[in-house]
C-alpha cells in the first residue's frame, strides 16, 4: 500500500483532506487510506453547487462494493464546484485520491485552524495510532 | 484472533485483506474485489471455503433419515454422486440452514452446511439422527476450494493424475466423485461452471498454489458475495433465516411436496403457508444510480397503503451489469416497480427474476 501523504494538504480525523487553492477556495477529498479501506468504489454522490454546508455536516457519499460511507465537510462554506467526473468514473477516487478523485470545492468562511486539522506528519502518526 | 483455515498463511502471503466472517479469519479480497469478480466470470477464480462444515452421514436408514430431515427429497437422487440443494427446517417452517447433500452410497451421504450455523446444525442433525441410528461425523480434517469460471474445470483437472483427468471432466453438473482422498463436485455458488474440491488439509496449500500457477485468480468473500447475488443465490442469514420459511425466501423450488406421504420436518407449516398469499423474495434492479443495501425499506404500490412495505435482504453493485441489484422480501404484488428508501430518498427499482447473470451473460434487460 502506498504511504505517500502529500505534505501540502491538511487532514481530518474522519480521513478527509483539504487543499488550499490559489483563488481562496478549498478543495476537499478523501485520503488514500480512506479509499483503500473502502475498496473498489462504485458510486460517489457529491454536494450540489450552491449548497451551504456547516462544519462537520455529512455532505457526500462514497460507496464501495462493500459499504456506503459519509464524507463530512471539514468546515463551513458554500459549494462552488463539484467533481462531475466521479459519477461516470468513481474509480478515479481509488486511482488518484489526492488529484482526479477530488470531491468538491468550498468557498470557506475562515482560515484552517490548527486545532481542527492535522498536517501530513500528524496524520501519519494518527493512522499509525488508529491501526494499533 | 479468529478460527483459521489451512490456507490462512497462504492468503496472508498472497496479500489478502483478512476480515472476520462468523468467527473465521477469511480473505475479503487480494487487492481488487471487482477484478476478482471479473476473473470468475471471464476465466477462472478460486475461493477458500474450508470454513464450511462437511458432515458425513452413514447408516442403514440414512436415506429414510434425510427424507425426514430435509425439505427437498433425497429420494430424487437415483445415481451415486448426485447432489441436491435443500433447506433444513424447524417444525414451524423457519429455515435452520440451506445445504448441499451428496448421495455417495446406499448407506453414505455427505452434507455441506454453512460455517456460521455449524453448531446449531450439528446439534439438530445429531438429535434427529438418534431415532434412525445414523452416525454423524464432521470431517474437520478436510479443506475445501471452490474453483469457478468458464476455464475453471479445465485448469482444476490438471491437479489430478493424468488417468483421473478425463473422469473429472466428464462429471455432469451437480455430480461429485471421489479421486483418492479428494472429493470433486461440479457445484458452486457463482452462476459459473466449476468444481468444489474437498481435500485433506495437508494438500490444500499445494493445490491452491498449483491452481494459481495455472492462472486461477485467488478471490475473496467480497467477490463471492457479488457473484452469488448476480446468480440470484440466497445467502443464509441475509435472505433467509429461522424467521422466514422457504416459500417467502425464493426457495419454493427446493421444497418437495410430492410424494404427499413423505413426512418431513416443517411440512405441515409449509402446507398452511401455501394457502396464504404473504410475501415473496424478488430480484430488484435499481433504475437510478446508487447502491441497494440490505435492510433498506422497499415500498410497494407507491407506499401509500400501510403494511405494503418490504425490505432489501441483500443488495450490492453488480460488476457485470454495472448497476445495483438486490434481493428483497416484499408483499406479493403485480406492480412492475417498487420504491426503495436509500438514505431518506426514494428511488425506483424494477422487479425482475432473481437470476441476474449466468455463465458470464446478463439474463435481464438493463436498457
Amino acid at each position: 500500500m502506498s504511504n505517500k501523504i502529500p505534505s501540502d494538504l491538511k487532514y481530518t480525523k474522519s480521513h478527509e483532506w483539504v487543499r488550499q487553492a490559489e483563488n481562496g477556495t478549498l478543495e476537499i477529498g478523501i485520503t488514500d487510506h480512506a479509499q483503500s479501506a473502502l475498496g473498489d468504489l462504485v458510486f460517489v454522490e457529491v454536494p450540489d453547487v450552491g449548497r451551504a454546508l456547516s462544519a462537520g455536516e455529512a455532505c457526500a457519499v462514497v460507496e464501495s462494493v462493500k459499504a456506503a460511507s459519509d464524507v463530512y465537510s471539514p468546515l463551513a462554506g458554500k459549494v462552488v464546484a463539484n467533481n462531475d467526473a466521479l459519477s461516470a468514473k468513481p474509480e478515479l477516487l481509488n486511482e488518484d485520491p489526492y488529484g482526479a478523485g477530488w470531491l468538491f470545492r468550498l468557498q470557506g468562511s475562515g482560515p484552517l485552524d490548527a486545532a481542527s486539522f492535522m498536517n501530513a506528519s500528524a496524520y501519519e502518526s494518527f493512522l499509525a495510532e488508529e491501526s494499533k | 484472533m479468529g478460527l483459521k483455515t489451512p490456507l490462512y498463511d497462504t492468503h496472508v502471503q498472497q496479500g489478502a485483506k483478512i476480515v472476520d466472517f462468523g468467527g473465521w479469519d477469511m480473505p475479503l479480497h487480494y487487492g481488487s474485489q471487482i477484478e476478482e469478480h471479473h476473473a470468475v466470470r471471464r476465466d477462472a477464480g478460486m475461493f477458500d471455503v474450508s470454513h464450511m462444515c462437511i458432515v458425513d452421514l452413514t447408516g442403514g436408514r440414512v436415506r429414510e433419515f434425510l427424507r425426514h430431515l430435509l425439505a427437498n427429497d433425497v429420494g430424487r437422487l437415483k445415481t451415486f454422486g448426485k447432489a441436491l440443494y435443500s433447506c433444513m427446517l424447524l417444525p414451524n417452517g423457519g429455515v435452520i440452514d440451506d445445504l448441499i447433500v451428496y448421495y455417495l452410497s446406499e448407506t453414505w451421504y455427505r452434507m455441506v452446511v454453512n460455517a456460521g450455523t455449524r453448531d446449531k446444525d450439528l446439534a439438530w442433525i445429531r438429535r434427529h439422527a438418534l431415532d434412525f441410528d445414523v452416525t454423524v461425523v464432521e470431517r474437520k480434517e478436510l479443506a475445501m476450494i471452490a474453483v469457478q469460471g468458464p476455464n475453471a474445470r479445465r485448469k482444476a483437472a490438471l491437479l489430478l493424475m493424468p488417468e483421473q483427468q478425463a473422469a473429472v471432466l466428464e462429471l455432469k453438473p451437480f455430480f461429485g466423485a471421489a479421486f483418492g482422498s479428494w472429493f470433486v463436485a461440479r457445484t458452486g455458488y457463482t452462476g459459473e461452471d466449476g468444481f468444489e474440491i474437498m481435500l485433506p488439509a495437508a494438500d490444500a496449500a499445494d493445490a491452491w498454489n498449483r491452481l494459481r500457477a495455472q492462472g486461477v485468480a485467488p478471490a475473496g468473500l467480497g467477490a463471492r458475495d457479488t457473484l452469488r447475488l448476480e446468480a440470484g443465490m440466497n445467502l443464509y442469514g441475509n435472505d433467509m433465516d429461522e424467521n422466514f420459511h422457504p416459500l417467502e425466501s425464493g426457495l419454493t423450488w427446493t421444497v418437495a411436496f410430492e410424494p404427499t406421504d413423505r413426512d418431513f420436518i416443517g411440512r405441515e407449516a409449509l402446507e398452511r403457508a401455501q394457502r396464504e398469499s404473504g410475501r415473496e423474495l424478488v430480484g430488484l434492479l435499481l433504475e437510478d444510480r446508487g447502491v441497494l443495501r440490505s435492510h433498506q425499506k422497499v415500498l410497494v404500490g407507491g407506499g401509500t397503503v400501510a403494511g405494503l412495505s418490504g425490505e432489501v435482504t441483500s443488495g450490492t453493485f453488480s460488476p457485470t451489469l454495472n448497476r445495483s441489484i438486490a434481493l428483497a422480501r416484499v408483499p406479493k404484488t403485480s406492480q412492475p416497480t417498487v420504491q426503495v428508501d436509500i438514505r431518506g430518498k426514494l428511488h425506483a427499482a424494477r422487479i425482475v427474476k432473481p437470476s441476474f447473470v449466468r455463465h458470464g451473460k446478463s439474463l435481464i434487460d438493463i436498457s
